[in-house]
């Protein structure tokens, strides 16, 4: 058994020192909102008590006011509905548009493909102006149905995006093979690209429904009435009687919408990173 | 064995074979996303423009053309000062902070240890999960009176409760606040397009290296950090355009004060035209978003395609 | 009738021409290979041929129809990939029943074509598996049967064998040239080696910068090169080609050799000091430079390996070498082939 060096000792100490310090910087947020929902508000609003363990035991009484007293299961309801359907439309149009762009446009395809990308940084808080105004106009306003038909402007660019660089990382030789076998391009694309492109596609479905989640300027711009908001914003601003804060119940109601948010990222990071790059990375 | 090619070449008609046409579905395809886009973005863009430059409120939603006027008027507010530079400050704070972490972090997970698949999921939390969720626990951790943060600090002695700071309250302590929060959700972000860079660069263009005497640090700064500029720029780019336009966790955490000390200009547009009703100032205050971030992505293209290996 | 023929195809990327007036006739049967190294635009006219590219100008008829405009689908090619282009979703018998599929021919027919493509090239036992199971040469088979399955006018091959090691590709090349052979397909077929061109080609055309240097048989190719190019890109080592009275002389190292090898014919005699030499088992090369041409220019010389006067050529030294003028090849100043005066 070779003997360690003071030198090793000490490297290796500050190495897993570090890694416990960004491990608590990035997740003791995420512990306290975990430990929050689950303590009595005796136990909450108790100065004296040490804050990192439960002091009284542990309770679902958050939860379950969260689900009876409020409107949080109709939020759910409404971001999934929302999700669902922001991501259909996204992906009728950004699929065909990545394969194009990816594809069967030369040098224009590039600087639209660019040009459809920079759209994405056009910040919501210049658009949400006029846009309030449209939606209004269209009769949508302080309804849910308004986030569906404005959630596209962002996600059909980066869903572009992101599947032009899985297309572009497939090797176009299987879709010619399947041309002179006897298809047309749009047989091609639908038969060979399309199924062959399934976990690129599964990858972009995903980003795009967390990015719904993620929303938050247009929801509180065009949203007031309760009942048609999505989960983030009704967390955020519905759980506040006068100027009371219901953190107990804020606390589970984020750790309920943020758990398949994080889950779902963990398990497509790493496609996601290889659609950035366009494979070049592994 | 040309009994197939015989029946099936006939002249050729225009509409046989539109979907074998490169140029024809070329078009079909991109053209459903660029009419959104156009719709939705384009559009609403230029009324935005024009309600700028107009006297347009909610009350009176008129489109009477009155020049540069709604500019000038907010130029001249020092409330308006004060919130282009704090959002300077608050981009630039958070940025740089969420870069260094993100540098950090990236090499903290290069090297392979039992529990890193852990460590990662656990790093990538802050930017995975929703803006607004985030915020919220910051908000409780920061609570005048049951913050954490402040319990810890009096628990370990360094102040007593008489001293503990109003985080959110108080004037430079709030943009401190804010600062961290975004820096906080920028960092794993960060650590992913660094590692996707490292990991990109070449081994033995890293082990020429060592053989020609590099050490560790200098591996670092003059080999590994040139060849990913490039990818880190892009990160750059994203980081800086949603921290300078984002209002919710201003909006959530402080909503601008105390006394404007954290409103920042989408908060301000937000404040002015939506809540407000004021939509030609509110519009003008968004606009001046516009040039910085025009500059930001302009300079860093420019500076990507220089440095195409 | 030809089944594939060309007439002045050319194809410009932007302002660059890859192919630059190509008329071309491939009779019904033959295995034409199209030859020429790197960015000759061999591929870019194999693609044009198959309906993958449209040409900038020219026509190109398969059988006697004109099917500019008209893609692959319907123009009766198929084509093997450099990487095969296997489905890989797909098990092998969905793979060859594909194109016939496309085409909407019935069921029981299908079935019927498939079970003859694959015992055409002996896969009958691999038609469930999938192509990432496959070795290979099984996965070559299998592109060759989707390829035959539609019973297509004619075959086009891109280079099929670089993905393989080198001791695959004499077996493989082998059995492509065999089972052409059998089936008597129209086939054409790019490679930039030219051992493979010689070897499967029943006519060669040589193509450089776009355009056909020479079209003929292996045996003229080799024999009777039109210009230089065509000398020195076929045969390894290449063609040895030194400047005299305004024009070129050319001739092979195996028919460069000592002069007392020579006693049959009038030849021409050089002077030739020997700098290098390789001993290769099956022959020696040997590198050196003539006296009275350019001292800067290496020559090859060939030799049998049972050589008498190897113990006397000794590198540094001056010998007597010599070519039979039957062998002489003369090239006027453009670097044509010119009959010798």
């Amino acid at each position: 058994m070779p003997r360690l060096t003071v030198a090793q000792v000490a490297k290796e100490t500050s190495f897993y020192g570090t890694v416990a310090f960004f491990v608590i910087l990035a997740a003791f947020p995420f512990y306290w909102m975990v430990i929050t929902s689950f303590k009595t508000n005796s136990d909450l609003y108790n100065v004296a008590n040490i804050p990192f363990w439960f002091n009284d035991p542990p309770t679902l009484e958050h939860f379950r006011y969260l689900f009876d007293k409020t409107l949080f299961a109709r939020w759910l309801w409404n971001s999934l509905v929302i999700g669902v359907c922001v991501v259909a439309i996204t992906l009728v149009t950004a699929l065909p548009a990545a394969y194009s762009l990816a594809r069967l446009t030369g040098r224009t395809g590039e600087t639209l493909g660019i040009g459809i990308f920079l759209t994405y940084l056009v910040p919501p808080t210049l658009l949400f102006l006029p846009l309030s105004r449209v939606i209004a106009s269209l009769g949508l306003q302080n309804s849910m149905w308004s986030l569906v038909l404005v959630y596209p402007t962002f996600t059909i660019p980066f869903c572009t995006w992101l599947l032009m660089g899985f297309f572009k990382a497939m090797p176009p030789e299987i879709e010619e093979a399947a041309i002179v076998d006897g298809c047309s391009l749009f047989g091609a694309f639908f038969k060979m690209t399309i199924p062959l492109s399934l976990p690129g596609i599964l990858t972009a479905v995903i980003f795009t429904f967390t990015l719904t989640l993620q929303e938050f300027v247009y929801a509180l711009t065009f949203i007031s009435s309760s009942d048609q908001k999505p989960i983030t914003l009704g967390v955020a601003t519905d759980l506040i009687r006068g100027d009371i804060f219901y953190w107990g119940e804020i606390m589970a109601g984020a750790l309920i919408a943020s758990i398949p948010v994080a889950i779902a990222y963990n398990l497509f990071l790493d496609r996601f990173i290889a659609g950035i790059t366009g494979g070049a990375v592994k | 064995m040309a009994a197939v090619a015989e029946s099936v070449i006939k002249p050729a008609s225009r509409f046989r074979f539109i979907l074998d046409r490169r140029d024809v579905l070329g078009s079909v395809f991109v053209a459903p996303a660029i009419l959104y886009v156009l719709l939705l973005v384009g559009l609403p863009f230029l009324m935005a423009v024009y309600y700028s430059v107009s006297a347009y409120t909610i009350y009176n939603p008129s489109w009477q053309f009155v020049g540069l006027e709604n500019f000038q008027q907010i130029v001249q507010d020092p409330e308006f000062r004060r919130t282009l530079s704090n959002t300077f400050i608050f981009t630039f704070g958070s940025q740089a902070l969420g870069l260094v972490l993100g540098k950090f972090g990236a090499l903290v997970l290069l090297r392979p240890f039992p529990g890193r698949k852990l460590v990662r999921a656990l790093i990538i939390l802050p930017w995975a999960v929703p803006v607004a969720l985030a915020t919220v626990a910051w908000q409780w951790m920061f609570d005048s009176l049951y913050s954490v943060i402040n319990w810890t600090l009096i628990a370990l002695g360094f102040i007593t409760r008489a001293q503990a700071p109003n985080w959110l309250g108080t004037t430079d302590l709030a943009m401190i606040s804010v600062i961290v929060v975004n820096a906080w959700r920028f960092f794993p972000f960060a650590v992913v397009i660094f590692l996707a860079g490292i990991t990109a660069v070449p081994q033995d263009v890293l082990d020429a290296a060592t053989v020609d005497g590099a050490g560790f640090w200098r591996r670092n700064y003059q080999i590994i950090v040139p060849m990913i500029l490039p990818i880190v720029a892009i990160g750059l780019i994203f980081g800086i355009v949603f921290t300078f336009t984002d209002l919710s966790i201003v909006f959530l955490m402080t909503q601008g004060g105390p006394i404007d000390a954290t409103s920042v200009l989408g908060f301000k547009g937000f404040q002015t035209g939506i809540v407000s009703g004021d939509v030609s100032h509110g519009a003008a205050i968004s606009l001046f978003m516009l040039p910085v971030l025009l500059v930001v992505v302009i300079f860093m293209l420019r500076f990507i395609r220089r440095r195409e290996i | 009738m030809a089944a594939v023929s060309t007439r002045d195809i050319v194809k410009k990327f932007g302002d660059v021409p890859a192919v630059n007036g190509i008329s071309l006739t491939v009779p019904d049967g033959e295995f034409m290979v199209l030859l020429g190294p790197s960015g000759c635009g061999k591929t870019t006219f194999l693609r044009i041929i198959c309906g993958l590219e449209r040409q900038t100008s020219g026509d190109l008829l398969i059988g006697d129809d004109v099917v500019n405009d008209i893609p692959p689908r319907a123009r009766g090619v198929a084509m093997m990939f450099q990487s095969y282009g296997l489905y890989p979703h797909f098990t092998v018998r969905n793979n060859i029943a594909f194109p016939l599929k496309t085409q909407s021919v019935p069921g029981a027919d299908i079935a019927k074509k498939v079970e003859w493509a694959s015992q055409l090239l002996g896969i009958g036992h691999l038609l469930d598996r999938r192509p990432r199971q496959l070795s290979g040469g099984e996965r070559q088979r299998v592109a060759l049967a989707r390829a035959l399955v539609r019973e297509p006018t004619a075959l086009l091959l891109d280079e099929p064998l670089s993905n393989l090691d080198a001791k695959l590709r004499a077996s493989a090349r082998l059995e492509i040239k065999q089972f052409q052979q059998r089936v008597g397909i129209t086939t054409v077929y790019v490679t930039h080696d030219q051992v493979e061109a010689m070897g499967m080609g029943d006519r060669i055309a040589v193509i450089d910068q776009g355009q056909v240097r020479q079209v003929g048989t292996p045996t003229e190719i080799y024999d009777d090169p039109a210009d230089r190019f065509v000398a020195t890109f076929v045969g390894t080592p290449p063609m040895n080609i030194v400047a005299r009275n305004g024009g070129f002389l050319g001739f092979r190292p195996e028919n460069f050799l000592p002069k007392e090898m020579i006693d049959d014919e009038p030849c021409t005699e050089f002077r030739f000091r020997v700098d290098r030499s390789e001993y290769l088992g099956s022959e020696r090369i040997v590198y050196g430079v003539l006296d009275g041409f350019d001292p800067g220019q290496v020559i090859t010389a060939k030799l049998p390996p049972a050589h008498v006067a190897e113990e006397s050529i000794r590198p540094g030294e001056w010998h007597p070498f010599a070519v039979r003028n039957s062998a002489l090849r003369h090239f006027d100043k453009d670097g044509k082939r010119a009959v010798r005066a």
